[in-house]
């Protein structure tokens, strides 16, 4: 099935946010405009990557996603339903699940079971049901054995996992995912991305992730980047990133393989543009050395 | 030092006791209170003796462990005690100086005592068999009533499991903190009790920051995942009575009903 095909799951148009200062008697004294007109579409099943700079607005972005935040401008769909309409929050939170960046700030139960269970809870799910989510959620993200282990026991990695069944539980159609590996150490971070992945490929849902790990988004359909609010660029990981000098001047870095790929290019070395793996690098040198070898014989 | 507290904490174990519907274990150690407070002869201390005991038998927690937790109070107790002993009028036994140790101070002073320890030793017991999980959930469910009064039972109940949840990381960020301005040179171990607690100030700013971010992101994930207070939201965990439990509160029944006997028949 081709991308364009699909159902739309989020559809964003020329979105503003405004954050608002109020002072003692309730006016506004102060505005921040943290969202500058962003457009996006996402189709069910995809996996989009956000990357940006600190405070380009990526938070800010996510958190209309899920109605925790409404746009000030604009409009936003998420699974059809418009989320400046106080009646669709529910249904809207439902579809679209949230992962934070802090593991324990997220965690609300002293019990990983428990805490897989808190959404189905709000949401009025049946007892029986809720296990019954409870035990396909921790199972899909490998925490079955720990659920009646307290979460002050788990790794960062673990906490992740456990909040990503959290939302799992809830049947959504889509993850939103801000800077879930911001403060996991190398091993906690390829956990978590390997199952978001995972969750993506088998079982279709759709993932935002956020991040500013270059190497965690070479995984994605698409790569949107933020600057000061808005989307700059955007295209697959590879087109994204065959634009190393753009990325520096929005101070954002590249993966290490397609860095040294452009400088080995600065230096006349006939590579292609977006090299994103250690394994393409090492392919398209070695094509260079077989050519060579063969003008010299 | 707040880690060699007993009091208050869980012991894990299988017990009955242990497997009792929280709510019956909250009316259980209600009654037990109750009853040291209007029945207070021998007899009845001895059969509330006998109760303690039997409960504590059947728990399989070590009685040394709860006795233990009686330690930090024994201060407290002490100084009610000799506060009693003194200071209630009537027949002078004794005199110190100005001080009058009387017979009636006496009396009063051991009645305190018994009822004081039986009063740490009955909650303890129930704090010791019951996860804080369970407990919140048994006054949630317990005090559902309390609903109709207007009082937030759903939300009090939530706020305790979110502290209960969030203590040990807040002991463990303020043990980092102390750490780090340790490092820097602070010295919370050396002086008087007034340096101590004024070295202690600089941590409390560090740590209000981190509990109220800490907060704000709680708060945030919670409606995230569609939480809107009590109402329409199912449990996991229901709690339902079971045959024990019905049985635990004919064996609260004849407690009180042998504790009105003894005083209408045994007159010590
Ligand atoms: N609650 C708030 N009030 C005012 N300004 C805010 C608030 N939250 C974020 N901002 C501002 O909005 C901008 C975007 O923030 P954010 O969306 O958190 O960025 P990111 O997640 O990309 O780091 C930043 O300049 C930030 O200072
Ligand atoms: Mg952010």
């Amino acid at each position: 099935m081709k991308s364009s095909d699909r159902r739309s799951i989020i559809e964003g148009h020329d979105l503003t946010y405004e954050y608002l200062h109020y002072d003692d008697d309730g006016n506004v004294d102060a505005s921040y405009r943290a969202l500058k007109g962003v457009s996006l579409d996402v189709k069910e099943g995809q996996f989009i990557a956000i990357l940006g700079h600190n405070g380009s607005g990526k938070s800010t972005l996510a958190r209309q996603l899920n109605a925790l935040l409404v746009p000030s401008g604009g409009t936003l769909f998420v699974d059809g339903l418009d989320t400046r309409e106080e009646k669709n929050v529910g249904a809207i939170r439902q579809a679209a699940g949230m992962v934070f960046q802090n593991p324990d700030n997220q965690i609300i139960a002293s019990v990983v079971e428990e805490d897989a269970g808190f959404g189905p809870e709000n949401m009025g799910v049946p007892t029986k049901e809720i296990w019954e989510r409870v035990r396909k959620a921790l199972k899909a993200v490998g925490m079955w054995e720990y659920r009646e282990s307290s979460p002050n026991r788990l790794s960062g990695g673990q906490k992740q996992r456990v909040a990503i069944a959290g939302v799992i539980a809830m049947k959504p159609k889509c993850i939103v995912l801000d800077e879930p590996t911001a403060m996991l150490d190398p091993g906690g971070r390829a956990e978590v991305i390997r199952t978001v992945r995972e969750l993506n490929r088998t079982d279709g849902i759709t993932v935002i992730l956020i991040t500013h790990y270059m190497e965690e988004v070479i995984y994605a359909d698409r790569v949107l980047v933020m600057d000061e609010g808005a989307v700059v660029m955007s295209g697959t990981p590879r087109e994204v990133f065959s634009n190393v000098r753009a990325l520096k001047e929005i101070r954002l870095d590249v993966p290490f393989v397609t860095e040294l790929a452009d400088r080995l290019k600065e230096r006349g070395v006939p590579l292609p543009d977006g090299i994103l793996t250690v394994e393409e690098l090492t392919e398209e040198l070695e094509k260079i050395r077989h050519g060579d070898q063969n003008r010299a014989s | 030092m707040l880690k060699d507290m007993t009091i208050g904490q869980y012991y894990p174990g299988n017990s009955l006791i242990h497997r009792l519907d929280p709510r019956v274990k909250l009316l259980g150690t209600l009654v037990f209170i109750i009853s040291l407070f209007t029945f207070s002869s021998i007899s009845a201390y001895a059969l509330a003796t006998v109760a303690v005991l039997t409960v504590v038998a059947v728990s399989r927690v070590p009685l040394r462990y709860i006795l233990k937790g009686l330690k930090p109070i024994f201060i407290l107790m002490l100084i009610t005690i000799l506060f009693n002993l003194f200071m209630t009028p009537g027949t002078a036994v004794l005199q110190i100086w100005k001080l009058k140790m009387t017979e009636e101070g006496i009396r009063f002073a051991i009645h305190m005592a018994v009822r004081l320890t039986y009063l740490i030793i009955g909650s303890s017991i129930l704090t010791f068999t019951t996860t804080p999980n369970s407990l919140t959930d048994g006054l949630e469910s317990g005090l559902g009533w309390m609903n109709r009064l207007h009082v937030p039972v759903h939300e009090i109940a939530m706020m305790m499991s979110i502290a209960l949840r969030f203590i040990p990381i807040l002991m463990d960020e303020t043990d980092k903190i102390m750490r780090a301005q340790e490092a820097r040179g602070a010295d919370f171990q050396s002086g008087g009790v007034f340096h101590r607690v004024k070295a202690m100030v600089p941590l409390l700013v560090p740590l209000f920051v981190s509990a109220f971010r800490r907060a704000n992101d709680l708060a945030l994930a919670m409606e995230a995942r569609g939480y809107h207070g009590g109402a329409g939201r199912t449990k996991m965990k229901p709690l339902v009575y079971h045959r024990k439990d019905w049985i635990a509160f004919l064996v609260m029944a004849g407690y009180v009903a042998a504790q009105i006997l003894l005083r209408i028949f045994v007159k010590i």
